[in-house]
């Protein structure tokens, strides 16, 4: 059968691209886009490093067919910096040491930017319970707790 | 293995033609937060995939005959941000709130939840405890069945081929009633159920148990409407002797399997125990409002 042609809006910019219906969007956004910043850690939604926003939910793209992106918007870690000016969660993450290995960082940065939009003040705890589906093997998850505070004060002193 | 063909229709029809017409193993995707990892584990291998989010019956949210219709596709982060269902039915959400993680909660939804057929499927018992109703269509037309009678077993529901559950009814809310969900896992979070209560009861004005239903998850092959949990609060203010007796009820009707995750006897003695904290907690919004 042949494979579908899609069409859809990443970072802003459109793209159109070939795939198969079992084709994943992560696999779409690596391997077709080449936007290899969202990494696979377990292809089965319990780890979050694939996570993206797919028209302003916070989703696992390994849990999304790439057919499923036609007509959609879709957020990735490629598109939190302005140029050379990185996003203030980039920033404390390096600040905190809030990545070592790295392969956690793009999907808990995206995570941790929805929480944001939609909590700009959260106790640990929330920024706790919020990153559950973002799994960390290295860090032992203080730092990029501390990492997240920190940018959450400084995006809400930059606001008023 | 055969390539597997994606359809995403927009009408209900179109997506009962899809299923019914198809020869070989079709599968509804809605979520797909059971199905993806399925699919790519090589544990199913459909011909067809159909795709139910684009049809707008499945994926709304609307007030009918004084209670709330919930698109089975409606997905689990946007069922938590109604205000006036959380409101309504704040155990059924407690529920939903449980399955995975904030990114599994954007795609998943109850009509998967309850579909997939795990017993220990979180948003199941406080969605029977709510005596929702669901609405089926298939090609022999419209049905409507109480939701303990979808899932049947692990994996097994009676939905027939070409079937797909469309909604659920919710019914309108007495005064003085209250829902709650209480799970055991070993995690707060992203952990499978070992024993889950939802209990949903209204009181009379004065404060006497009018009518109650008590649903176990996780301590047999499917959820379990236990009608003796349900006799022990009904006629009493909930006091003591009541949720002792609620407690036994509900440790007696489990049937449980021992796992890695917890024995028969310790999901037994713990039915019993969340039995009684979650209908502490129905009380306690019962009364509020
Ligand atoms: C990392 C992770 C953690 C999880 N944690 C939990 C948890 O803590 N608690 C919990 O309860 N669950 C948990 N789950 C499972 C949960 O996400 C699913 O059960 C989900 O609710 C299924 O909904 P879905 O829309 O994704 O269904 P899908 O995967 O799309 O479908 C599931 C099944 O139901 C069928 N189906 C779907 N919709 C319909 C319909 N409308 N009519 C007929 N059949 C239908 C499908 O064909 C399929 O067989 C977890 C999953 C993951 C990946
Ligand atoms: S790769 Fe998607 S959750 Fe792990
Ligand atoms: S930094 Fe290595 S997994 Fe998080």
């Amino acid at each position: 059968m042949a494979r579908s042609h899609v069409t859809t809006t990443v970072n802003g910019d459109e793209y159109e691209f070939l795939c198969d219906a079992e084709q994943t969007l992560l696999d779409v956004l690596r391997d077709e886009l080449f936007l290899t910043g969202t990494k696979e850690g377990c292809a089965t939604g319990d780890c979050g490093a694939c996570s993206v926003m797919l028209d302003g939910r916070l989703v696992c793209a390994c849990l999304v067919l790439g057919v499923e992106a036609a007509g959609k918007l879709i957020e990735t870690i490629e598109g939190l910096a302005h140029g050379d000016e990185l996003h203030p969660l980039q920033q404390k993450f390096l600040e905190h040491n809030g990545a070592q290995c790295g392969i956690c960082t793009p999907g808990t940065l995206i995570a941790a930017k929805a929480l944001l939009a939609v909590n700009p003040d959260p106790s640990e705890t929330e920024i706790r319970y919020w990153l559950a589906g973002n799994l960390c093997r290295c860090t032992g998850y203080d730092k990029i707790i501390r990492a997240v505070m920190a940018a959450a004060e400084e995006m809400r002193e930059g606001r008023s | 293995m055969d390539e597997m063909r994606y359809e995403a229709p927009e009408t209900l029809d179109a997506a009962v033609a899809l299923l019914a017409g198809a020869d070989g193993d079709a599968r509804i995707l809605a979520g797909g937060t059971d199905v993806l990892v399925l699919l790519h584990s090589d544990m199913i291998e459909p011909g067809l995939l159909v795709d139910i989010k684009k049809i707008p019956e499945l994926t709304s949210i609307a007030v009918e005959a004084g209670g709330f219709r919930v698109g089975a596709a409606v997905s689990a982060m946007e069922l938590v941000e109604h205000d006036a269902f959380s409101k309504a039915w704040p155990g059924v959400i407690e529920g939903v709130k449980l399955i995975g993680s904030i990114q599994i909660m954007g795609r998943a939804t109850m009509g998967g939840n309850l579909c997939n057929a795990s017993p220990a499927a979180d948003s199941v018992p406080a969605l029977i405890a709510a005596g929702a109703i669901g609405t089926i269509v298939g090609p022999e037309g419209r049905r409507d069945v109480p939701v303990e009678d979808i899932a049947t077993a692990p994996g097994e529901t009676s939905l027939g081929k070409g079937e797909i559950l469309v909604s659920f009814l919710f019914p309108p809310r007495p005064p003085h009633s209250g829902d709650a969900y209480r799970r055991f896992t070993p995690r707060t979070e992203m952990d499978i159920a070992v024993v889950g209560v939802g209990i949903s009861l209204s009181l009379d004005d004065g404060g006497t148990c009018q009518a109650a239903r008590v649903v176990l998850g996780a301590v047999a092959e499917r959820a379990l409407l236990v009608e003796a949990a349900a006799a022990a609060l009904i006629g009493t203010p909930l006091d003591e002797a009541a949720l002792e007796r609620l407690a036994a009820a509900a440790s007696a009707a489990c049937r449980p399997i021992d796992d890695k995750r917890g024995t028969k006897e310790f999901r037994i003695k713990v039915a019993g125990v969340l039995a009684r904290r979650a209908a502490q907690d129905a009380l306690e919004r019962a009364r509020g409002n």
